[in-house]
């Protein structure tokens, strides 16, 4: 990454620090400013910090301690894979975020800023999974949550596999796994399984060879995992970049914007797209609305192309991964 | 080395998988190449669709080894694998 970045990405940090001290709060509590207005006077519900949805039992046990004493007993789950605590009076946010702390953990995100990356179990142990998404989403909440983005929310979800369990299409930044198939012909036995086991219709017989239509192929992997002697292999594997979508009152679905990222290459284009949102969007709009408003053109070649990377922009390289019908790439 | 399409190889045991949803099917397998010693042969007969889009990959993740394919004439396809894991 540039220095220039470097530079800006820490000028959001800085913002952070000082919005932190005016409220008198701890700056790692309130950076996450994970506190949620109730309709009830007084209340709030208070979302704890749950990256990829995991939680070690240690934390569950906290969790239900917070609840115990300082809510009604109960938690909720937030579609976002958070564990909130409801119902919990202002005047113990202190208590909290210090026992939060005796085990190193701590509140989540609202508010205009880079929120809890949500991800599958990916690799680790879904047998569909082609990346570590947990990895990847841990390492993400690390850098970069709650920075502050100067607009509205920024969200980033994992998937493992083009399955997309966590709707990397409706994320401000999407990242899913991919694989790309290669086949060792004179490995290959001509067993055909490679042609069923694809759902896309991708490959045909060819005589005795299966032969690939790459304008079907989605790089889900599924031909190298059941090919019995191994003649269908990885070339690569890495992730297909979406930008720009949302859900809430008006929502978008993301386009796609780049393929075969390396986990590198996520942490620049996390950092490069942050700074661009910043930047470019205005008032409180997602930076959906500013691709929108300012053409995906103006992101491409400001974010993607400087990056180097393996930049998706023809929208015919879009349709594949749609139902006929409903999509953005058109 | 055996035949790249593994032809004239007679296999220890047959289960008929024709009519059996997933993930019954596979379950089926795995029961049956339980039952059976290692490098022994197992016939499966499954119908075309997802049986033959699942079961495949599912028996290769369990490490054993698919070592022939044929489509029978009512569209169903005559599996043979070898048992390479306990």
């Amino acid at each position: 990454m540039a220095d220039e970045e470097s530079a800006t990405m820490e000028g959001l940090k800085s913002t952070l620090r000082k919005e932190s001290r005016k409220l008198h709060l701890d700056f790692n509590e309130l950076k996450s400013g994970g506190f949620i207005k109730q309709t009830q006077k007084n209340l709030f519900t208070v979302r704890l910090r749950c990256p990829g949805g995991k939680v070690t039992s240690e934390r569950m046990k906290k969790a239900a301690e917070i609840a115990e004493k300082y809510g009604n007993g109960e938690v909720h789950i937030s579609v976002r894979q958070s564990i909130e605590v409801p119902y919990v009076h202002y005047q113990h946010f202190d208590e909290i975020a210090a026992s939060l702390r005796e085990i190193d953990w701590s509140v989540a995100s609202c508010g205009p800023r880079v929120r809890v990356p949500t991800a599958c179990a990916g690799c680790t142990y879904n047998p569909n999974g082609i990346t570590d998404t947990q990895g990847m989403c841990a390492e993400v909440d690390k850098r970069y949550f709650g920075t502050p983005t100067g607009h509205h929310k920024f969200k980033v979800s994992f998937s493992g596999c083009p399955i997309d369990c966590f709707r990397t299409r409706e994320m401000d930044l999407g990242f899913q796994g991919v694989l790309e198939p290669m086949l060792i012909e004179e490995l290959c036995n001509g067993c055909e399984l490679c042609v069923k086991g694809c759902e896309e219709g991708a490959l045909i017989m060819d005589g005795d060879i299966p032969v690939r239509d790459w304008d079907k192929c989605i790089y889900c992997g599924d031909c190298v995992k059941v090919c019995p002697v191994d003649s269908m292999v990885s070339k690569r594997i890495g992730w297909l970049a979406r930008a720009g979508g949302k859900h809430g009152k008006h929502p978008y679905f993301s386009y796609e914007i780049a393929n075969f990222l390396t986990d590198e290459q996520v942490f620049s284009l996390i950092e490069k797209t942050v700074v661009w949102y910043r930047d470019n969007a205005v008032g409180r709009e997602r930076i959906g609305g500013a691709i929108e408003r300012l053409g995906l053109d103006k992101y491409m070649d400001e974010v993607v192309v400087p990056l180097g990377l393996e930049a998706v922009r023809d929208p015919k390289d879009r349709m594949k991964y749609y139902a006929k019908g409903n999509y953005y790439g058109r | 080395m055996e035949d790249k399409k593994g032809a004239g190889i007679v296999p220890d045991d047959k289960i008929d998988l024709r009519g059996v949803l997933c993930p019954i099917n596979f379950v089926q397998t795995k029961l049956k190449l339980e039952e059976m010693e290692m490098n022994q042969i197992l016939e499966v007969i499954l119908d075309d669709g997802d049986p033959m889009r699942n079961v495949p990959r599912s028996v290769k993740e369990e490490g054993h080894k698919i070592i022939k394919v044929e489509k029978l004439p009512d569209s169903s396809y005559k599996l043979l694998i070898r048992k390479e894991a306990e």
